[in-house]
Formats: C-alpha cells, sequence, structure tokens
C-alpha cells in the first residue's frame, strides 16, 4: 500500500514532467507556426516586389504621378503617388467620419439607450459586421453612385475642365468605408465602455455630474484604451479593403480630390493583376510591398500609441 | 522495366485479337472491318510503347484508349472576354466525348500565355495577337474566331452614329459634352477598362488612341463596363459584342452597326482575334489537344463561334 502510494506520486511526476515538456513543444511548434506565416509573407513580398523597383527606380515608383503600365507608344510609367496619396487620404476621412458615428453609438448603446431599442440595435450592428464587403460595394453602385453623379453635376455645372465620373469617386469610396468600419468600432467601444467600473460612473454622478458630464468626463477617458484598439482595427480595416471600393470608386490615376476618380493601393493591385505581366506585373507587387509596409508602419505607430496610453 | 512492357504488349495485343477473333465470328463484313482496326490499334500501341520506353506503363494503356475513345483533361486558362467562347466548345466537346473533361479558367489574356508557356496549362486563351516575346518563348498563335467591340452608351442618349475621329475625340477628352455630338447637353462619361485588358488593348489601337485615353471610370471585367454605362446618364463604354445586352444601346460606328454580318463582311473596324495558344505548334500537343483543335476549327466548332455571334474563320 504504502509502496503502490509512493510509486504512484513518483509516477504522477514523471508523467507531470512529460506533459509539461510535451505542451511546451506543441506551444514552441504553434508559435513557430504564427512566426514562419509572418516571416515568409514578409520574405515573400520583400523577393517579388523589389526586382521591379530596381528596375524602374524607387524615387520613379513612389513619387511620379503619371501611371501608364501598358503603353506602348511612349515609355511606360509606373509613377504612383496619386495611388498612395489616395490610399491615406481616403483612409484618413473614412475614420474621421466613422470613428466619432461609431463610438457615439457605441455610447448610446451602453448608456443611453433604452433596453428594448438596444436590443434591436445591438443585433443590427453585428449583422453590419457580417455583410461581405462586395455587398457594400453593390450597394454603392446603385444607392450612392447615382445620388453622388447628381451632386456632382451640380458642382460642376458648365466646368470645362472637370471630368465627369458618374459617382464614382473618392467621396463615394470614402462614405463605403466609413460605413464599412462602423461595425468594429461600435462593438469593441461599447465592449470598452461597458468594462469600465460601474463604481467610478456611480462617483461620478454622485460628485454631481449630470448623465452626460458623466459619460464625456469620466467613461469615455476611463476606456480610451479599449477605444484606441476599436480605432487600430478600422483603420487596418478601412486601408485593407479593395472589394468594396473597388466598385465604387472608379478606378483612374488622379489626384484624390473629392469628386475625381481615384484608385486606392488594394484596387490598383486587384484590378490590373489579371492581365498585368513583364515590369507591369513586378510593379503591382512593389504595390502589393508598399501596402504592406504601409500597414506594418500603421500597426507598430498605433501600438506605440495604445501602450503610450496603456502607460497613463 | 522493358521486359514489363514486352509482357504488357503482349497481352494487348492477345485481348485485341481475341476481341478481333470473337466479333469475326458475326457476320463476314464486320470481320473485315474488326481485323482492320486491331492491326491498326496494335501497330499504334507499338509505337506508344516505343516512345514511353522512359514513361509509365500507364500512359501506353491511356494512349492506347485514345485510338478509340478520347480520354484524359484539357485546360484552358486566358482572358475573361473568351468565357462564353471557351465554356460553349468545352460543352459541346465533353458531350461529343463523354471521357474527356475541359476545364477552363478565365484570368485574363496574359496570365493565360503565361500558364501555356509554364506548361500549367494545355492552351492559354488570349483576346489578342501574341506579343513578339511570347513567341519567341514558344507560344503558338492559332486564332479560332473573331471578335467585335460593340461601342455603347446608356438607353436615353440619342446620338446613334459616331466616327472614328469622334470617338478619339470622346476617349483623349477633347470632346466632353454630347451636345457637340449632336446630342443632349449632358457631360460625357468616358468608362473603358484597366491596363493591360485585351479589350482596352484592342480598342485603344483600332481607334488609334494608344495610351491617350483619359478615363473617368477604369473598370475590371466587362460586366461593370456594361452595368456602369447602363446605370449612368451620358456614359459611354466598350465590351465584347457578344457580351452587350439591351441595358445599353450599341452605337454604330462610321454608320456601320456592329453586327456579326458587318464584322464578318470587315465593313465594322472595331473587331479583334480570339487565340487559343499552344506551347509549340498544334501538331507537337499531345493526341487529345489535337483533336480538341480539330473541332474547334472544324464544321461544329465554328458553328458554335458563329451562335455567339463571333465571325468564324474560314
Amino acid at each position: 500500500m504504502k509502496n503502490e502510494t509512493h510509486a504512484s506520486v513518483i509516477g504522477n511526476r514523471k508523467n507531470k514532467a512529460v506533459v509539461e515538456t510535451v505542451a511546451q513543444i506543441i506551444f514552441t511548434i504553434c508559435a513557430t507556426f504564427a512566426i514562419l506565416a509572418v516571416a515568409s509573407i514578409t520574405i515573400y513580398m520583400i523577393v517579388s516586389g523589389t526586382p521591379a523597383i530596381f528596375k524602374v527606380g524607387l524615387k520613379e515608383i513612389l513619387f511620379s504621378t503619371q501611371w501608364s503600365p501598358a503603353a506602348k507608344t511612349t515609355e511606360p510609367s509606373f509613377g504612383i503617388l496619386w495611388v498612395i496619396l489616395t490610399s491615406i487620404i481616403g483612409t484618413t476621412l473614412a475614420i474621421l467620419i466613422g470613428v466619432p458615428i461609431g463610438i457615439l453609438t457605441a455610447v448610446f448603446l451602453a448608456e443611453v439607450a433604452p433596453k428594448k431599442l438596444a436590443a434591436i440595435v445591438k443585433p443590427a450592428v453585428e449583422l453590419l459586421a457580417g455583410i461581405p464587403s462586395v455587398v457594400y460595394g453593390l450597394l454603392g453602385i446603385y444607392l450612392l453612385s447615382p445620388l453622388m453623379y447628381k451632386l456632382e453635376l451640380a458642382v460642376f455645372k458648365g466646368s470645362g475642365t472637370h471630368q465627369f465620373t458618374g459617382g464614382a469617386n473618392l467621396l463615394s469610396a470614402v462614405i463605403v468605408l466609413a460605413i464599412m468600419i462602423l461595425p468594429t468600432v461600435i462593438n469593441i467601444s461599447e465592449t470598452a465602455i461597458k468594462a469600465v467600473p460601474s463604481h467610478i460612473k456611480a462617483a461620478s454622478l454622485a460628485l454631481g455630474a449630470s448623465h452626460i458630464q458623466t459619460i464625456f468626463k469620466t467613461i469615455l477617458p476611463a476606456a480610451k484604451s479599449g477605444i484606441v484598439t476599436a480605432v487600430v482595427l478600422g483603420v487596418g480595416r478601412a486601408i485593407g479593403e479593395a472589394m468594396a471600393i473597388t466598385l465604387v470608386s472608379g478606378g483612374g490615376v488622379n489626384a484624390p480630390l473629392p469628386f475625381n476618380s481615384v484608385r486606392f493601393l488594394t484596387t490598383a493591385i486587384v484590378s490590373e493583376m489579371g492581365y498585368a505581366q513583364g515590369t507591369h506585373r513586378q510593379v503591382l507587387f512593389t504595390i502589393g510591398l508598399v501596402l504592406f509596409a504601409f500597414i506594418m508602419a500603421i500597426n507598430i505607430i498605433l501600438n506605440k500609441i495604445l501602450k503610450g496610453v496603456k502607460d497613463e | 522495366m522493358k521486359n514489363r512492357l514486352t509482357k504488357v504488349l503482349a497481352l494487348i495485343g492477345a485481348c485485341a485479337l481475341t476481341v478481333g477473333c470473337m466479333t469475326g465470328c458475326g457476320n463476314s463484313n464486320n470481320t473485315q472491318s474488326s481485323a482492320e482496326s486491331s492491326v491498326e490499334s496494335s501497330t499504334v500501341k507499338d509505337t506508344v510503347v516505343e516512345n514511353s520506353a522512359a514513361g509509365s506503363s500507364e500512359t501506353e494503356s491511356s494512349a492506347a484508349d485514345s485510338d478509340t475513345e478520347l480520354t484524359g483533361s484539357i485546360t484552358m486558362i486566358g482572358s475573361t472576354s473568351m468565357e462564353k467562347l471557351a465554356n460553349a466548345l468545352a460543352e459541346t466537346f465533353m458531350e461529343k466525348n463523354p471521357g474527356v473533361t475541359v476545364s477552363a479558367e478565365f484570368v485574363g489574356s496574359s496570365a493565360g500565355i503565361e500558364a501555356v508557356l509554364n506548361q500549367t496549362a494545355d492552351i492559354g486563351n488570349s483576346s489578342r495577337n501574341l506579343k513578339d516575346e511570347e513567341k519567341q518563348n514558344g507560344a503558338v498563335e492559332n486564332v479560332v474566331a473573331i471578335d467585335g467591340i460593340a461601342v455603347c452608351v446608356d438607353a436615353s442618349n440619342t446620338v446613334k452614329d459616331l466616327t472614328k475621329e469622334q470617338l478619339a475625340d470622346i476617349y483623349t477628352g477633347k470632346v466632353t459634352n454630347w451636345k457637340d455630338l449632336g446630342g443632349s447637353d449632358t457631360p460625357i462619361v468616358v468608362v473603358g477598362r484597366e491596363a493591360g485588358s485585351g479589350t482596352r488593348d484592342a480598342f485603344e489601337e483600332l481607334v488609334g488612341v494608344k495610351d491617350a485615353c483619359t478615363y473617368a471610370n477604369e473598370l475590371d471585367s466587362t460586366g461593370a463596363v456594361i452595368a456602369k454605362v447602363a446605370s449612368t446618364p451620358g456614359a459611354i463604354g466598350y465590351a465584347s459584342l457578344d457580351a452587350v445586352d439591351d441595358s445599353v444601346i450599341t452605337v454604330a460606328l462610321e454608320g456601320v452597326e456592329a453586327t456579326a454580318e458587318n464584322i464578318k463582311a470587315g465593313n465594322y473596324f472595331l473587331s479583334r482575334p480570339f487565340v487559343m495558344a499552344t506551347n509549340g505548334e498544334i501538331e507537337a500537343q499531345s493526341e487529345l489537344v489535337k483533336a480538341w483543335f480539330e473541332f474547334v476549327l472544324g464544321e461544329e466548332g465554328q458553328s458554335v463561334a458563329a451562335t455567339l455571334g463571333l465571325i468564324t474563320i474560314d
């Protein structure tokens, strides 16, 4: 009996040690997969994106505004400055429109809305997140573009220099993007607001602050870190989106003005990959590399900001 | 290996002889033909065995089968403009030869030719003539039909006829309002395809506005062009003739309607070839691919092309 117990204790220890080691190995393997994926994507992007840089020249690609990759009568040129600026301005505008609406909706859902109304709005917002991006694009074509065209006709009436786009322009793309980031921003912000300890809110109210004062002076600052996460994910979604905006942005390579037909980094790759060949194809990979570098930079910068917020 | 091959050959030969003898027991007319065919098939097998001395016995048996009935698969990759033609031809061919699978992917002319040169596909579909660079790499241009490009405007447009010069002016941005072309006071929304598209390439070349176009919309598929033109007042676009539907109006060019008859007669200037490129001449391809081209360039294949509004190759 005593022996058995003794033996079992030893066995247990051995088993424990084995389980520990095996678990550690499994964890390491899983972690390696993630690292491998990131590393192989990075290497692939660099390997396939750099040949064109050497062939065409980095300055020529990044700072020239002339995009005529398949030109035969003239020297083909591969300037993507307008495309880069479009992505920056388009994403920024979408964030400027989408984030305030999203945060206020989250506040409404978490704090202001009657329970019955919140029970209707919340699932609707969640449903919005599940709609495929191509559907947003189709709605953009059939609902937004005709309205935009009317607006365009009114704004540029009699203009001899404006090229009419039929409602497919930067503004349409920004509106579609702003709507697309709403569910991400709303859901994460709402969770963050609900996670604010109730004693903070109670203390604020007890000190005589009104409900609205409490929301803006106490609850939102307390939920700051979660809201910043929401914005980061929103930016990620907006800059990486291709399908929806390829349908509403027009696709011309022009300066990113509201009523111009424009092309984003993502749509530039999507729209020309099918038929591109030679240097043209390589430059499309370079655009991918630029987009990749962009997203990396945004992630790193925003994460720094996020950490700064957490440290406060 | 060689021993095994001889054994297999002997076995197949014996089978063929047995079958020949058994049918021989029927009526005398049959005896003659089946004896002939068995002789033919055994000679074919001989050559196959010689050729595949380095290959496996599997390919040998499938090649032996192809003498009587075609089996195997053909892969086509290429132009989205050729989707309708390729699918229609594939369906008819597979109906005729139940043992054959013809699969087609539509990713773009250049991608198709690249695929056939990489040998990831048997046939590369291209809606433009092959470039010299591609020909140097071994691609052979087999024109199977000719396509017309239609210029279309939205249903409310009153302009029904354009000259080549007017078309060039519209696409280069010299003319920006329909009133200058005899229409209503509506701005022109210039719709086209993305750089690298076969349709755009053909259109710009045929109109003489190569690399000089200012598009308000650069869309990446034929369907998107038609949809955009149909839903935008004052829009003008171009697309394959067989892809244009009733949602838009097709404009006559130089007074010539975009019809199959006019394209065949050569009166309509916006037309381009549909190419099924192979890696090397057709004669150098597998039996199956040879049979495919025999079908496509033959009466049946051409009648399929004709039903799609394409010009046939005579």
